[in-house]
This record gives structure tokens, sequence and C-alpha cells, in this order.
């Protein structure tokens, strides 16, 4: 956009459309994408992991001997041979490159073999013969809390129980003693998986006999390469990520996974190109999906709708490993707190091992569950109260700028207008309630995250990096370690840069997502890109523009704050005849200046919560959206189908319009395929006869995605109403309009038939026996009967900002021995506080 | 990628070649028309062979032909083609319709009818990879000794997952196989075994080579309808279907009324007791309600496909008035699925 | 036994080559393997996604599910063929501009399905666009953007102009605040 320049590193809210930004144009990335499992490389070789076919057993031998009699095998790997452990938090180091004593679930990777080719890899695989001695299956949370059986790992809460958590915002109980309304629900979400339809692929290229080359479809190559690093026992120099053009991945690739650190011990092993891509059923396995989560609301509402204490308590199936699940389970209960004013609130999760595949990060990460029952909790207390839902929701709005009752920073908040959006376009008002039956309407919002606030494991360093080259071509190379998902972070990157520099996207050559040659950029997950990478580009763009403009304002005699980037020129903005190609202009600054570099970075704002937990939860700023469906249900079958999505989501600032609806309309539909039919779920076999627990539809036949037929129409707008925080104002999109979906299925099926199924995903028996219910007049109801009696642990006790709290928790053990905050997702106050503490264990030792 | 194990294949240019190569061999030697069935069971290892046969070089097995007061498909005739022959569309409204729901429309491009109406029973326990029907131990389809779906039962419960075969059957076709000792022609009804395993009544020697379709089944003398419960709106299998054909008099009373299912057992189940049901009768609300209490107990929906088995019984009245009521021209009651749309 | 093999010329994308190949190998495999022609995607190699799908005279089939050994004489496209030199091909500028290909890895099979629809049928409508690609599973889109995008590009295809619609472009135009 024409700007004049005016200082270094200052960066404003433009609202004016740019040249690029608020614009939509093609994506960079779009023509010729090379997946990982596109490449080839002289002499490569195939590998295939041999994975348990039992669900929790100590392993008693491994036998290769049948396998290496498979013409074209070349070799064999065990656990043995990578002994040290992985896992993608520091608290959580338990998953093993190969199981090592035991396996934890089917599917686990059990051993290795590489060949000639893959048919020859898979007939080897399928030949070694690996013996077990069988433990107790442990396959549901009720199990898991069970003392007396075998436990999946040594170490977390007690009995299967990996991570307790119990927390207090406020005196919940005076909330509950001043409302005029007081519900309780129980909920259940089931599980479900990314399904990206790229499967996971690996190629890794030993380049000496301790250097080696990944490539692979990751959305975390940092990640990646410190797992590498340490399970390999080689230095970091000595290891290169690239992460391959993502085939989707929605965060089922942001984890490390087995196939990749094997792959790369396999290559160093044999010396030759080594890859690996998965089958469909073993995508399933890689999982770290939605845990299923089983959650119980108690709410107090005074009359008019304002909520005065919520009391949340979840219990996650996590499965066999830890992936991202501590964190999750925080992430369950955090964002209760953005969307309504909750003056009072309280938070129990608990997250169980399970022999199952492990459960993880899927758009949305811990929220959509109980969001979901958040939302048609409200809806059941608007019915209860004789409110408009849209009313009641209105009346709690969060609000701008204000710090929630767990410390959460709010920066702007547009979810009034995405509810007034949606309410519009749908005739809400004139048609909610009112429809006639077997049709209605459903309402319900969500909010996300623009990036996590802290980095996965405990570092003082930047959480994106992007360097720009710049030279007399005018051509200007982008440098980030950002990895494209699809999601169009490419373009958002290039687009800032070339917004600043007042150039052309073709002017941009980007590389992007390799470890060797762009600077640290965390990954794409916990929607960060957008806002960090903007921000980190932003400031690098700046940083160039100000060398090019200095060069410049001395050559054309005019003060620097008149000279104007725009055009592919720099030109006095009081004459704008007067000015040089930006390729001239460029080389007028290499001549100044020497060779051209500058570099941006960027570390979001610290969040005022200081409490152990409060590292889940905050964000440089949080988007917001509001959903309307309407549904046609089938009193005599149970069958529904969505006839029509109005969803409004608060952006802050399209940096493009095209690939933010691109995100909003993929988020509905991944909404709706959980909230319709994707599951993953479990087949345990007869007792009796099988202690067998197996994935009961490892395949895109049987595990539902919905296909073009079952997507409804949408509407869609976009709430534009930029955040200071954000780059140009622009917020997330990637999974924030996930999240009204659900719900918003649920409340509609409601409006339509006068049932509450209060489980997801909704199948048509289920709303055929509510109905059957109501007939026999009883609850018009489907779902989860009770949550169990769980013990959360002590229950940290946090004064709100209200009650005049200072972050911390009182009688918080951790405040006194801030070292143990360190290394532990989640558990860091500060990073001033961390940082001391830090130094005082390095003396004290 | 899963891939296909190494096999001997061959693609013989006339029904005779095929015939001799079939001739004395045993299950190693299978014979494939389409492969949109055989591929993906061999890739997971639950069909296996050791020679592949195709019939799709040979000229005179493709395409339809009315002659002798029947319609003949040619078993090599792919599913796209069947539907989009006039003929079929015109005069087997029912049978145009479920082959235009077989998955997904580039599958019916390369599928087709003798393989439809040949396709393995399927089950979620057996449709699995062999490391998956490792942690197992198997099941008695393939491999096992058990059926996981009822484990105290003798027998397997695989269903039926063709979508042809249903309305084929209420219209009462028939199926010419032939070998080399000579032609076999048989209606469809007997074709099928009520056994998830040998669901077949043909012998590995012989191949389908027609599907006769009698003129009195055509639109002219029967109505006829086919509705197919799935998931989503494409790419599934049936996890229940419907095929109703109804003759009537000039008066609308029934005279002859044949409903099969699909999906909700071993075999398409004819409804038992329909044609004494509803014969002399008109079809009318009432009617129809009680022919699709009929269909509800002749249903056996277990537990071995999408959805939950006791609400697929529950679906198997409703198609049935749905179905029944397309026919007697009721108003709809069911929410149609969308390939009704 | 030893594994059988055959020898085929194919013709994909109007050229002609002399491929050998093990005879159990699919069309999938010969296609990304023996020709290096990458462009064809896998999903799950059952006939399950519609990832693989290319053309074989005409017709959009599943690359997994057809044995290379019965492609003689039969004319194969990929999407490696469907630029004109080194113009995109009406469906790839319509999918660009509206981002009706996220991730990419689906829009191979989807931009030859709906060539193949396009070949049959020049203007289909929107419902008979997306019959034609339902044998298509996309995680990243919910569809829309695809089937806009086959229908720009039979208009293009036509000679005609055609221009995104706002909404499609910039999401729809907030209602009047008046009917809250």
């Amino acid at each position: 956009m024409a700007e004049p320049i005016e200082s270094d590193q200052q960066e404003e809210i433009r609202d004016e459309p740019g040249r690029h930004i608020g614009q939509p144009f093609r994506r960079v990335d779009g023509r010729a994408k090379v997946f990982a499992d596109d490449l080839h490389f002289p002499r490569l070789c195939h590998l295939k992991l041999v994975r348990s076919t039992v669900p929790h057993a100590k392993i008693e031998k491994i036998d290769f001997s049948a396998a290496t009699e498979v013409p074209g095998y070349l070799g064999s790997l065990t656990g043995r041979q990578m002994p040290k452990p992985f896992g993608i938090l520091p608290v959580s180091q338990d998953e093993h490159a190969l199981c090592i004593d035991k396996v934890r679930y089917v599917g686990d990777p059990v051993a290795a073999v590489a060949a000639t080719s893959e048919e020859a890899a898979y007939a080897a695989a399928l030949l070694v013969d690996v013996e077990y001695q069988p433990l107790d299956t442990i396959d549901s949370v009720d199990t898991a809390l069970d003392e007396e059986r075998d436990r999946i790992h040594d170490y977390g809460d007690g009995a299967n129980v990996h991570k307790r958590v119990s927390m207090r915002f406020g005196d919940v109980e005076t909330g509950y003693a001043e409302a005029d309304l007081v519900l309780e629900d129980t909920f259940f979400y089931e599980g479900n998986t990314h399904l990206a339809m790229e499967q996971h692929a690996t190629v890794a290229v030993a380049e000496d006999e301790d250097r080696v080359t990944v490539f692979s479809s990751t959305q975390t190559p940092h990640y990646v390469h410190r797992a590498l690093a340490k399970v390999l026992e080689l230095p970091p120099s000595r290891i290169r990520v690239i992460a391959c053009s993502n085939g989707g991945g929605f965060g089922g690739k942001s984890d490390i996974f087995n196939h990749e650190i094997v792959a790369a011990k396999m290559a160093l092993e044999l010396g030759r190109p080594v890859r690996i891509t998965l089958n469909r059923e073993e995508i399933f396995y890689c999982h770290r999906g939605r845990h299923p989560t089983l959650m119980h609301l108690r709410t107090g509402l005074k009359k008019d709708g304002s909520m005065t204490a919520q009391h949340l308590r979840t219990a996650l199936d996590g499965g066999a490993y830890g992936s991202y699940g501590v964190a999750s389970t925080y992430y369950t209960g955090a964002l209760q707190t953005v969307t309504y004013d909750l003056p009072r609130y309280r938070f129990d999760g608990v997250r169980c091992f399970t022999n199952k595949p492990p459960c993880g990060p899927k758009r949305g990460h811990g929220t959509p569950q109980p969001r979901f029952a958040f939302e048609v909790h409200l809806d059941k207390a608007a019915q209860q109260l004789g409110l408009d839902p849209a009313d009641l929701r209105l009346r709690n709005l969060a609000e701008p700028g204000s710090v929630t009752s767990n410390w959460l920073q709010l920066g702007t908040v547009g979810l009034r207008r995405c509810i007034e959006a949606v309410v519009a376009g749908s005739g809400w008002r004139e048609r909610f309630g009112k429809l006639p039956h077997g049709r209605g309407l459903g309402l319900a919002c969500g909010s996300y995250l623009c990036g996590a606030g802290l980095p996965i494991y405990w570092n003082h360093m930047p959480q994106s990096g992007v360097q720009l080259k710049l030279d007399r071509s005018g051509g200007v190379a982008v440098f980030c370690g950002e990895a494209e998902i699809g999601q169009g972070s490419d373009s958002v990157l290039a687009a800032v840069v070339a917004e600043v520099l007042g150039i052309e996207l073709a002017d941009i050559r980007l590389c992007v997502a390799d470890t060797d040659l762009t600077p640290v950029d965390l990954g794409s997950y916990s929607s960060r890109v957008t806002l960090m990478v903007g921000h980190a580009a932003h400031q690098a763009a700046e940083r160039a523009r100000m060398l090019i403009a200095k060069a410049v304002a001395r050559r054309l005699d005019v003060p620097l704050e008149r000279l104007v980037f725009a055009e592919r020129r720099v030109f006095d903005a009081a004459d704008p005849e007067q000015g040089l190609s930006f390729e001239d202009a460029v080389t007028l600054a290499e001549a100044k200046w020497g060779t051209l570099g500058t570099t941006g970075s960027y570390t979001p704002p610290r969040a005022p919560g200081k409490y152990r937990g409060a590292g889940v939860g905050p964000s440089p700023t949080y988007s917001y959206s509001a959903a309307v469906i309407e549904v046609e249900v089938d009193p005599e079958t149970g069958l529904y189908r969505p006839v029509h999505v109005w969803i409004a989501h608060d952006i802050g600032r399209s940096i493009n319009p095209v690939l933010v609806l691109g995100q909003v309309e993929g988020s509905i539909y991944m909404g709706l395929g959980e909230a319709m039919m994707e599951e993953q779920a479990f087949r345990s076999l007869p007792r009796h006869l099988s202690s067998a627990l197996v994935h009961k539809t490892p395949s895109l036949l049987e595990y539902k995605s919905p296909t073009f037929h079952d997507m409804p129409p949408v509407t869609s707008y976009l709430i534009e109403d930029p955040d200071p925080l954000g780059p140009f104002g622009a917020k997330e999109v990637g999974q924030g309009p996930l999240l009204p979906i659900p719900p918003a299925l649920a409340n509609a099926v409601h409006d339509a038939v006068g049932v509450r199924i209060d489980q997801v995903p909704i199948h048509p028996h289920m709303i055929l026996k509510a109905l059957d219910e109501k007939g026999r007049g009883r609850q018009a109801r489907y779902g989860p009967a009770a949550f169990p009696e769980i013990d959360f642990g002590e229950t940290l006790i946090v004064p709100t900002p209200a009650e005049g709290g200072d972050g911390r928790a009182l009688d918080d053990p951790e405040k006194r021995k801030a070292h143990d905050m360190v290394g532990e997702t989640g558990t860091m106050s500060s990073r001033d506080e961390a940082l001391k503490a830090k130094d005082r264990a390095l003396t004290t030792k | 990628m899963l891939r296909l194990p190494p096999f001997d294949f061959h693609t013989p240019g006339s029904l005779a070649e095929v015939l001799e190569i079939v001739a004395g061999e045993g299950p190693e030697t299978r014979v494939v028309a389409g492969g949109t069935d055989l591929w993906p069971n061999m890739k997971r290892r639950h069909q296996r062979a050791e020679r592949v046969v195709s019939l799709m070089a040979i000229p005179e097995l493709a395409g339809i032909h009315a002659h002798n007061g029947e319609l003949a498909l040619g078993s090599t005739t792919t599913l796209e083609d069947t539907v989009r022959t006039r003929v079929v569309a015109e005069r087997f409204p029912a049978l145009a319709r479920a082959v235009a729901s077989i998955s997904s429309p580039p599958l019916r491009n390369m599928g087709t009818i003798g393989g439809n109406i040949c396709v393995d029973t399927r089950c979620t326990y057996y449709n699995q990879t062999e490391e998956w029907r490792r942690s197992i131990d198997y099941c008695m389809k393939e491999k096992g000794t058990i059926c996981w779906v009822a484990p105290s039962s003798p027998r397997c419960w695989a269903h039926t997952a063709s979508d042809s075969a249903p309305v084929l059957c209420a219209l009462g076709a028939r199926v010419e196989m032939k070998s080399k000792q000579g032609e076999r022609i048989i209606p469809l009804t007997d074709f099928y075994r009520d056994d998830g395993i040998e669901y077949l009544d043909k012998a590995a020697n012989e191949v389908v080579t027609r599907i006769l379709i009698p003129d009195e089944s055509d639109s002219t003398h029967c109505r006829s309808s086919f509705w197919k419960l799935r998931r989503r709106g494409s790419i599934d299998f049936a996890v229940l279907s419907v095929a109703a054909a109804v003759w009537t008099d000039d008066g609308d009373r029934v005279t002859d009324a044949r409903i099969y299912l699909g999906a909700v057992g071993s075999r398409p189940l004819p409804v038992t007791g329909l044609a004494e049901c509803l014969e002399g009768k008109v079809l009318d609300e009432e009617t129809v309600s009680e022919a699709a209490a009929l269909a509800r107990k002749t249903a056996t929906p277990m537990d071995n496909t999408d959805f939950q088995a006791q609400w697929r019984g529950v679906m198997a009245a409703r198609y049935t008035e749905a179905a029944l009521g397309e026919i007697a021209g009721l108003e709809p009651r069911a929410l149609p699925p969308p390939h009704l749309l | 036994m030893p594994e059988q093999t055959t020898t085929l010329e194919l013709r994909i994308n109007g050229e002609r080559r002399v491929v050998a190949f093990p005879t159990h190998h699919t069309l999938l495999e010969v296609l990304r393997e023996e020709c290096g022609l990458t462009g064809t995607k896998h999903g799950c190699e059952l006939g399950e996604c519609g990832t693989c799908a290319v053309l074989v005279d005409g017709r959009p089939v599943l690359s997994c599910l057809a044995l290379a050994a019965e492609m003689a004489g039969r004319e194969i496209q990929t999407v490696e063929g469907l630029q004109e030199g080194n113009r995109l091909h009406p469906l790839q500028q319509t999918f660009a501009d509206l981002n009706a290909a996220q991730c990419g890895y689906c829009t191979p099979g989807v931009l030859m399905t709906a060539k193949g629809l396009l070949a049959d049928n020049p203007r289909p409508s929107s419902e008979e666009i997306r019959e034609a690609l339902s044998g298509t599973l996309c995680r990243c889109t919910g569809y829309h953007k695809i089937i806009q995008a086959v229908e720009g590009a039979a208009a293009l295809s036509a000679g005609e102009d055609w221009t995104p619609a706002e909404e499609v472009l910039h999401g729809t135009r907030l209602p009047e605040r008046g009917s809250e």
C-alpha cells in the first residue's frame, strides 16, 4: 500500500485496502506441489514398520529370520538400537522410535525392515515374528482409573492417569448462591481423527556417516529436528529436516512420528536413501486426534441470563502415549472464559492412558469438546429462562481488552457482530422456534487462539523468524521455517513482504521449512502462523524498506518520511514522478550498505496469568465465530440433514479473503463431519475369547468423512475489525470456525424435534431413541448418564482480577520453587521468572 | 501404498480361452471383470489368487440386448454403461437407480454388472488388512474359526453388498453361467446362498456371462422401486436396501409383489409372506404398513457394518414403506437419501 | 514362481512409451514409479477416496484399481497433461482463483474427473458437478469452491467471460443491522 515511511519497527493498523493485503489473490504455492512420497533418489530403498497386533503386552522375542530370506531384504531395526525416549512435550518423553520392552496399542511400531522395494519390505515385515506376554487391556477411562490393572506407563498421576488438573478462579459457590438457575449437564464428545488425504511420508537421505537429511510431511519441522537429534544421538547441526508440502495436516502432522525417526536411522545404517509412506490404516494408528471427552457442566445464571459461575469437569481418553495430552487437558478448560463473561470459574480435568492410538491436537485442540458442551448447555439455559438463545449470548459477551477470570488477556472481541450477522442472515428472529415440526435452527459461538502464547519447550528465543535477502535483481528471497499445510501460510508470508516493499508476489522467492536454511519458526499449529510469521515478516520487510529508503532518500534528496514503496517503485509522495524502480532502489542500497539482508522475529506478549497451568490458553488475541445451522429432521427415522449453515468469523483483517473463506468453509466441513459421522472408535472383542482392542474403521470407506453430497450450502460473513495485535490487524481463521458447528447442529436438532442429543456424533438412532423417550413421557434426551467420581488432585486456588488477584495462585507450592516450572509446558509463569529460576538452579547445583 | 500380491494375469480375447483356463482349476484361479471388489480384497490379503483371468477383453460379453422376451445384460457391461443404456432407465428404473447408486462415479466406470452380482459379502471384521485381522486372530470367513459378529454362531454373518442383486431378484432375473461343461441358467434368487462364506451357487470353473430380466418385470407390466440406506451420499456400500416390484390388475389391486432386502443378511432376503399379504389389495397407508412389518421381521441386521444394527432393522420397515409408498404414489414419509434427491 | 512381467506400449497424455512392469502392478504404481508421473496421488489404494483418478479413454477411473496390463491401446490422461503448453487449463485457472485447491493433494484427481465431466457435459449444473465429483474426498475445502471453480471453467471453456461472484471471493455482504 502506498504509505510513507515513518519510522523503523513502527507497525500500525492500516484500514485502507492494500495492493495485496485484503485482496483475493492466487496462492503462491499452487503449481506442481511436491509431496514427500513424490521424491525419488538414486538407490532409494523402502522401509516398513512392524506394528503390534496386541493392545498391551511385554515383548518376549523378535525373530527376523524368515524376513531376512525375502529377496531384496536389506536390514532391520529394533527399539534397542534407539533407546532414547522422545515426545513432543518435555513432560511426556514417553515414546520410543520402536517399542523396547512393551507395546501399548494395536499398531504400536515394534520393529522395522528395509528392502529394495516397498513390496519386499511389506513381505518381510509380515514375516517378522514377535512373541508377546499379554498385559491387562485398558480400554476406557473407567478401566484406566482402576488401581488394580497393569499400568501402561510408569509415570503419571497414579493408576493409568496421565494428568490430573484442578483449578478454581473465584468463589464458585457464592456464584451458585447468587444464581436464579443452576443448570447441570453431562456431555460426551467422541474421538475423531484428522484424516488428511496425504498419507504421512518420510524420505531420509544419509549424506555422511553422521549426517542425514529428512524430508517429511510434517507441520512442525523444528520439533522433528529436535527429536531426531535426541534419539539419533547426533548434534542437531548434522540433521536437516525439510517439511515438504503437506497434503493436509489439521494437527495430524504436528507431532513427531516413529517412522520419521526410524527412516533417518535406517538411512544412516544402510548409507542409502530410505522412504516410508504409511498406508491409510497406519495413519489411524499415528492419530494424535481429538480426545474422546466426557464432560460435566454446572453453571449458575441469573434471570436475565447473566452467568454467575461455572464448574467444568472433563475426562479425556488419551490413548497410549502422552503426545500433546497435558496441553490438551488444560485446553479442555482454558478457553471457556473467552467468549462470555464468566466471573467465577472452576475447572477439573483428567487425562487417562488407554491401549489405543494416542490422542493429541486436532483443529481446535481440546476446545471443541467443552465448546460443544457449553453451547448446548447455554441453549438449555435460554430455554429454561425463557430467553432467546441469541440474546442470552449477547447478554454475556466478554469485554474487549479485558482479563478473564482465569487470567487470559483478550484483544478485540468481534463476537457481537458475528452473532448479529448470523441472526440477521438466517432470519433467526422470525424463524427460531417457529418452524414446522422437523425443521429447526440452532445457534452457537466459539473462539480460538491466534497462536499459543508459549512455545512447547521452554526457551527465550523468538517463536518465529524471517530472513530476507535482496539484491540487484530486484527479487526478494524470503526465508522462514514455517510449513505450508494447505492453509496458505506461504501466501501470507509472501503477501506481507510484498505489501511492505511495494512489489509483486512474483518478485518474491520463498524458501521455507528447511532447518538448515531457514530461521526457526515453531510450525503450523495453534493457528499461530498468520500472526507470528506475519509479524516477523513484517519486521524483516520494514527493516529492508528502511535500508532501501535511506539510500533512495539521499539520492533523490527527499526526506525519508516522504518516500513511498508501491507499484515496484520507490518514490516521493509529494511528487510521484520523482522516484526509482524497486530494482534500481535495491541496487542503490546494495551499493550503500553492501550485501543486503534483514531479519524479523516475533515473540508474543507476556500473559498476565502466573499460576501453574497458566501457560495453556494465553494468546496474543482471540478470533471469534458464530454460526446458525438449519436442519431437517425426519421424526420417523431419526435421519437428518443440515440444510444451510450461516457463519460469521471475526478475522480481524483478511490478509487474503479467498484464503480466509477456504478455512471457514473447510472448518464447517470438518465440524459437520465430527458432529454427524466421524468417529475414531474401537472394538473390544468378547473378553472370554480375546483381549483384542482394535480400531473399528481404519479406512476411508468406513471412517465416514462427508462427501460432496453431504455438505450443505454455506453463507459466510467475514467480520473485519483490525486487531492492533495482529499483523495488519489479522487474526486466525484455521480452527475457530469449526467450534460453533457441532453445538449449533445439536441445538438445531432440538429446535426441529424437541429432543436433546448431548453427544456427538449425532447418529439417527439417538434421535429416534430420544423421541421414543419423549413419547413415553421421559426425558427427551440422548447422552451420557452421569460423570464418574474422579479424584482431580489438589485444587489450585487463583483469585480473579475482580477479586484483586495478581495472577498467582494462593499457597501455590510452585510459587516458592519457580525452577520446577522450567521445562513443563503450561507451567511457566513468565519469561523473566523462569530465566531467574534457571540461573538460580545453575548456581545452586 | 497397499499393493497387490504377485499373480499371473490373463486377458484372453475369447470366452472359450477363459473357460479353458478355469476348467479344473481350484480357488487359486479367479475371474475378474472390473476388479473394484477383487483388487481391494487381494490388497488386504483376504482374497487370494495365483492366477487371475480378466473377462474385459472379450467383446461379446459386454453390451445390453433385448431378445426373446428378455433383456440380456452382458456381464462385463460397466455399471456406468448400464445406467446410460436407455432401455434400462426406461424399462427398469429401479435397476437404473440401484446401479447409479453403487459406490462413486469413477468406480462405476470400472465395475461391471456381472461383477456386482458376484460381489463378495462384507463385514467389518473381514474387510480389513492382514495385520488388522491378525490382531483379532482372523475370522471364519478367512483363516479363522470364529464369527466375531456372533461368536456362538456356527455360521458366518457377512452381509450381501450388491445393490443390483436385490432389484434383479425382485424383477425375477436369471443368471447365465458357462463352463467348459456347458451352460447353466438359474433364477438369481437361487444364485445366492444364506451363508457369508459360500454365498454364491457358482463353481470355480463357471463364468457369469449374462443376466436376463424378463419383460414381465418391465415398467409396462410392473412398478418397481429401490431405496438404499447409507451414511453418505456417495462411496458407501448400502447398510440396508429395499428393492420392491409390484404387479397390479386394472383395479390397482396387487396381483404379485416382491421385496428383497439388501445388506441385512448374507443374501438378498425375500420378505416372506409379502405376496400373500398384499394380494388382491390396493396399496395404501395400511397395506404398506403391513408389508413394512413383514420386512422388519425378515431383516437380520448385525453389528458388522455402519450404523446401529437395531436401528437398521427399524429402517427396514421405514424404507419398505418408502419404497412401496413411492410405487403407490403415497406422500413420502422418510427423508429420502441423497441419491433420490 | 517367477514374477510375471508385462511390456506394453502405453499412451499417456498423447505420448507413447514402452513400459515394462510387474504384471500385478496397478496403473497408479506404473504411472508414479515406472513413468515418474507423480502428479497422480493416492489416498487409500482401495477405491475409497478418488484421489488417484485419471482419465482412460476420456472417462475417470481409479488408477489404484486398474491394472496397467489392461491399458493396451487406451488413451490415458493424467494431470501432467492438463496444461496446454505452459498455459494453465481453464480448470487450473479457476481452481487457482477460488482457492479450490488448498493442500492440493486431492486436486489432481478432482481436476481429471472434472475434465472428464466437461468433455461429456460442457455446461453441467452444480448438481451434475457434485455428482460427478462425488467419488473424491477433500478434507480441506468443504467442496463448494471446487464446484464453483468447475462452473467457472465450463464458462471459460465456452469462451465466456467469467468473474467470480463478490461473495465467493470476499464472503457474503453483512446483512443490514435493521433486521436485528
